[in-house]
């Protein structure tokens, strides 16, 4: 419009023709909280003597989300009282039902995973690299790993990292145009790439996790990208439902649509980790500090295909039979490489990444039903594998030894007898990982299949269960060392986690049973609206 | 009188009380004796609402009766939702006689290294629940949850309990029924979706879904059949997929290895039943014949490996494989004798086998080996435990006058009419099953006082002591029943003859529910059979 305007006529004349747009605060006030928060943050960085830093971003970061929980609910209250869908930032942002079901749940899962970063018992001085510039191996470097009394004070730069990435997070799920889109994805993308690289031990697997992650999420940015350009040149707007409307009906070139459609979704797809887009996930959940991996593997899970859900559903819906099939095989290339690379494994952070590749396939299998069943299904599945998730890798911050977290599955034998509720809270977790009933997994699980059969998608359902079965063995593993072997003699010890770390396991473990035994409250919630179009 | 629980609060009290005291029973770590007096009591507590249970019920009442329903997830249409049938209810009834009996054969069973009494009693009534949850469920949701749950506490007690190879016996357990379960959770999501498709609205309420059965397609009914068949098939077991309960049962502990085989086993039997006839009855006429033929195979097939074991335990599970192929026989002959005569059987069965696992365990817990040929001539030094396993033998080939005869001849009976040819081959597994229980008998328990588990390492081969002295030794290793054994296999004996005499009123109860069954499944009595009694 403004482009237009310039073009046709005098620049003095548009000037007063150019309105800001019409901005619905009270609807986005939780992306202007948490975004906020993240600008006082670096303040506090600045400014804050270093001493007092830890404890004014741990309050700072709590506060943040406290109250863009709170703005969350009072703009919930008034969408249920026959407010509705609020398209604002002229058509930018579309906080509809899902858009606030998917901010819910990012602020919750944020919630688990600022607990578990700002964690300072289980090692001293938090997961954290004091100086993330030092050479891995030198002596500087084996000065930061501890012992020195400034090592030991929490360099606290990935509390503002953490709020702009959770901000870009919460705007990519509402993001109604694709260069809105693209921004909310860069501006999730970047910090989670510092926070990848920032682990206090194991530095260069940290550093090439970072790396990787960051050539790799750069490339597919750029893949995203030009399936924005494409799109664009096809509907001659980036507006998700201008493109919709462009599809419907017209002789345009399919090939702009489609092409662009394809190149746009490797972007999407990758971030959701969803094989085979998947490459980096497992040495990124590997080298990064766990509770960035918890961070990255509940959330950014969400961002991803809340994005991919809106997409599909908003501006593809009309060409579904087009990519459909396409996507069909994605999901079954996904679940296959989880399931039989997760078999492989002998890293839990690795087994839980390739997990989290097999999940991505079936929550992919909700996310092509385009029903609003195949919505809040997905949605569902969201929430309860996020909670799951972020719990797990709590619980591997905890299984240590003299060289930090023991994470090769050899050492997690007779984990049982040393520390039986450490192990109890873990079976739990993976039995909820394998869908076994009475955990949140079964039921995010079958509200997607139940979808998925419903729209006619009944043997990509079946390939998908016995993926499920097949899953199972390599969480059983898991299961049978923890319980059924002897533990080495120099085995690790499971430390006693402080009251951070105990809170976010305890909301992981609480909510993956409640999700089991009681969804009705979350079901309902996620099935309260469906997408602006 | 308004503290007992009635009606349906019955069934909801039967599935709730082990469940507590599981957990009570579980705080018990460090006190034995007290943990194992707490366990016997929950169970005889469960045993007096069994038996105000069975008064309850009425035989030619409702088709299910003591009813509970409320609602639980509406997005699924699912409901928590209890009831009985005659079947159901013998079913529950065994169970709750085997419990108790059970927690007494175990009482001072040697556990593995590390492991606490509280432990394994815990996991016997988490176990009891969860197998009263599948017998009392009406609701088709409930059903698969509880079928699949009970899998955790038995991998449990299989894994951390069991013998040698219990890891291997555990996951191969738990693999195999997991696999069939999310086989069959397809098919529970379809007829969710077929049933929605047809009312409207879905349903998983088992008599709305058996009013709708005729109205659905036999190619739809036959997928949805093979769903729940793979499931019941792997969980009887039917031969060719029954190569997990030999290795179950021989490393489950005892007592776990009676509920195994005595009743969980079961279920699949009585899936076929409750689910399979009436959900899909077209399916089930026409795919009666595959049913029959792998349960024929399984009789002589099994019988014959069961010759040839040389573990006892293993011996044990074989001859149930080839019982099993009997009920299938019975259930998929379709008539009301041949149904009832199943039903029965695997009452029957749950006595006879649970009694032989229970004296093998006996004599394991004075011999110290799995191994037939470690045995010989015991009945010279214990004869009463030699006249117990000979009573368990003879019930087991189901001698005039023991209980198993009268439910191997109403099987045999009702299924000629329909199916004579797999009757007569079926009949052949009678003999069989002479062979293999008499030569068991004889090996083990006649002639000299030999075997190296029973003379006893002391005296190894080639050793010149006295007759009288190796006698005496073997005695002192060899001792008798005690009064807690008698008392253990004192109800079981009484059972088997009793059922062995009159067993009208176990029949009275499960006549009119089989022959509702029948007229579910679209079938009536071939002519020549009189139904019934």
């Amino acid at each position: 419009m403004l482009v237009d305007g310039l073009l046709g006529g005098g620049f003095a004349a548009q000037v007063q023709h150019v309105q800001a747009p019409a901005v619905d605060y009270g609807a986005i006030a939780p992306v202007l909280v948490v975004l906020g928060g993240a600008c006082i943050s670096v303040l506090v960085e600045a400014f804050v003597p270093r001493s007092a830093r830890w404890s004014a971003q741990v309050v700072l970061s709590l506060l943040t989300l406290g109250a863009a929980g709170a703005a969350l609910g009072v703009h919930l209250y008034s969408f249920s009282r026959g407010g509705g869908t609020v398209v604002t930032l002229a058509g930018t942002m579309a906080v509809d039902g899902p858009a606030l079901f998917l901010w819910g749940t990012l602020l919750a899962l944020g919630l688990g995973a600022v607990l578990l970063i700002a964690d300072r018992t289980v090692e001293p001085g938090g997961a954290f690299t004091a100086d993330a510039a030092v050479r891995p191996g030198t002596a500087a470097d084996r000065a930061q790993l501890g012992g020195t009394s400034t090592a030991t004070v929490m360099q606290t730069e990935v509390f503002p990292l953490f709020l702009f990435s959770l901000g870009g997070m919460m705007v990519f799920t509402a993001a109604n145009d694709l260069l809105t889109m693209f921004i909310a994805l860069e501006v999730l993308s970047l910090p989670l790439y510092l926070m990848a690289g920032l682990a206090r031990r194991r530095r260069l697997l940290s550093q090439e996790a970072a790396v990787k992650y960051f050539l790799l999420g750069a490339f597919s940015s750029a893949f995203f990208l030009y399936g924005v350009a494409l799109l664009y040149g096809y509907a001659g707007s980036v507006t998700l439902s201008a493109i919709a409307d462009a599809s419907a009906g017209t002789d345009r070139s399919e090939t702009l649509l489609l092409g662009g459609l394809a190149l746009l979704l490797i972007g999407l797809l990758f971030k959701g980790s969803v094989g085979p887009f998947h490459t980096w996930t497992p040495d990124v959940y590997q080298g990064a500090p766990t509770p960035v991996t918890a961070f990255m593997a509940a959330c950014t899970k969400v961002a991803a295909f809340g994005g991919i859900l809106r997409v599909l559903t908003v501006a593809f819906a009309s060409t579904r039979w087009e990519w459909r099939g396409l996507l069909w095989g994605v999901a079954i290339v996904s679940m296959v490489i989880g399931v039989v690379l997760g078999l492989t494994q002998t890293d839990i952070k690795r087994m839980i990444a390739y997990s989290s590749v097999a999940h991505a396939g079936f929550l992919l299998v909700g996310a092509i039903a385009l029903t609003t069943q195949g919505l809040s299904g997905t949605m569902f599945y969201l929430l309860a594998y996020g909670f799951t998730t972020l719990a797990a890798f709590g619980v591997v911050t905890l299984v240590r030894n003299a060289d930090g977290e023991a994470t090769h599955l050899s050492q997690w034998a007779g984990l049982a007898k040393r520390s039986p509720l450490t192990a109890a809270v873990f079976a739990f977790l993976l039995f909820a990982l394998a869908g076994i009933p009475l955990t949140s997994g079964f039921t995010g699980k079958f509200a997607v299949f139940s979808a998925a059969v419903a729209d006619g998608m009944a043997p990509l359902v079946v390939v998908a269960l016995v993926a499920s079965a097949v899953a199972a063995f390599f969480y059983l593993r898991v299961v049978v060392l923890m319980y059924f072997s002897e533990p080495a003699p120099d085995g690790p010890t499971v430390s006693v986690p402080g009251a951070f770390t105990t809170a976010a396991i305890t909301l992981g473990v609480v909510i993956t049973l409640l999700l089991g035994v009681l969804p009705t409250f979350a079901l309902s919630w996620a099935a309260l609206g469906v997408f602006a179009s | 009188m308004s503290v007992v629980p009635t009606g349906g609060g019955l069934l909801l009290a039967m599935l709730l009380l082990p469940l507590v005291g599981s957990a009570v029973v579980a705080l018990f770590r460090s006190a034995p004796v007290a943990a194992k007096a707490t366990a016997l009591a929950f169970a005889l507590g469960e045993l007096v609402l069994a038996a105000l249970t069975w008064s309850a019920y009425q035989p030619g009442g409702g088709r299910l009766q003591l009813l509970l329903s409320t609602e639980w997830i509406p997005a699924f249409g699912a409901r928590f939702a209890l009831g009985v049938d005659g079947i159901a209810l013998v079913m529950i009834a065994l169970l709750a006689v085997l419990v108790p009996i059970v927690m007494g054969s175990s009482w001072a069973d040697k556990l593995p290294e590390g492991r606490t009494a509280a432990g394994f009693y815990a996991l016997l009534l988490a176990t009891q629940s969860m197998m009263i949850g599948v017998f009392a469920a009406t609701d088709v949701f409930l059903f698969y949850l509880f079928f699949e749950v009970m899998l955790v506490p038995m991998y449990f007690l299989i894994g951390r309990f069991g013998g040698p190879r219990r890891q291997y016996a555990a996951v191969k357990f738990f693999l195999y029924s997991l696999l069939g379960g999310l086989v069959m959770l397809a098919s529970v999501i379809g007829v969710f979706v077929v049933s929605a498709n047809r009312l409207g609205q879905g349903t998983f309420d088992w008599a709305t879904l058996v009013r709708i059965s005729g109205s659905i397609p036999q190619s739809t009914q036959i997928w949805l059949f093979l769903g729940f068949f793979v499931a019941f098939a792997i969980k009887a077991p039917l031969v060719p997929l029954h190569t997990w309960l030999p290795d179950a049962g021989a490393e489950a502990p005892v007592g776990a290895g009676v509920l195994l085989v005595g009743v969980m086993d079961k279920v699949a039997i009585y899936g076929f039943l409750r689910y399979c006839l009436p959900l899909f009855p077209e399916a089930s006429r026409a795919l009666a014949p595959l049913v029959l033929l792998l349960a024929v195979v399984g009789i002589i097939y099994a019988a014959l490996l069961a010759v040839g074991q040389s573990d006892m335990k293993r011996f044990v599970a074989y001859t149930s494989v080839a019982h099993f192929g009997f009920i299938g026989l019975g259930v998929f002959a379709f008539s009301t004798q041949a149904q009832a005569g199943a039903v029965l059987y695997m009452v029957n069965h749950g006595i006879s086998t649970g009694m032989l696992f229970i004296v093998v365990g006996m004599l394991m817990a004075r011999g110290g080996s799995r191994l037939i040929s470690d045995y010989g001539g015991v009945a010279a030094l214990a004869p009463v435990l030699a006249g117990m396993t000979l009573l368990a033998g003879l019930s087991l080939l189901a001698l005039p006058g023991t209980n198993s005869f009268v439910s191997e001849f109403l099987v045999l009976i009702g299924s000629y009419p329909r199916q004579p040819v797999f009757t007569i081959i079926a009949t052949a597994g009678i003999i069989l099953a002479a062979l293999y229980v008499l030569w068991f008998y004889q090996r083990v328990m006649q002639g000299p006082v030999r075997g190296a588990a029973v003379v006893g390492a002391l005296d190894g081969p080639g050793t010149a002591t006295a007759p009288e002295m190796a006698m005496q030794r073997a005695r002192a290793k060899f001792p008798d029943l005690s009064i807690r054994e008698v008392a253990v296999l004192a109800p079981l004996v009484a059972l088997i003859l009793l059922l062995g005499f009159f067993p009208q009123p176990v029949l009275d109860v499960i006549n009119p529910s089989v022959g509702a069954t029948l007229t579910e499944a679209g079938l009536t009595d071939p002519v020549v059979g009189q139904g019934g009694n």
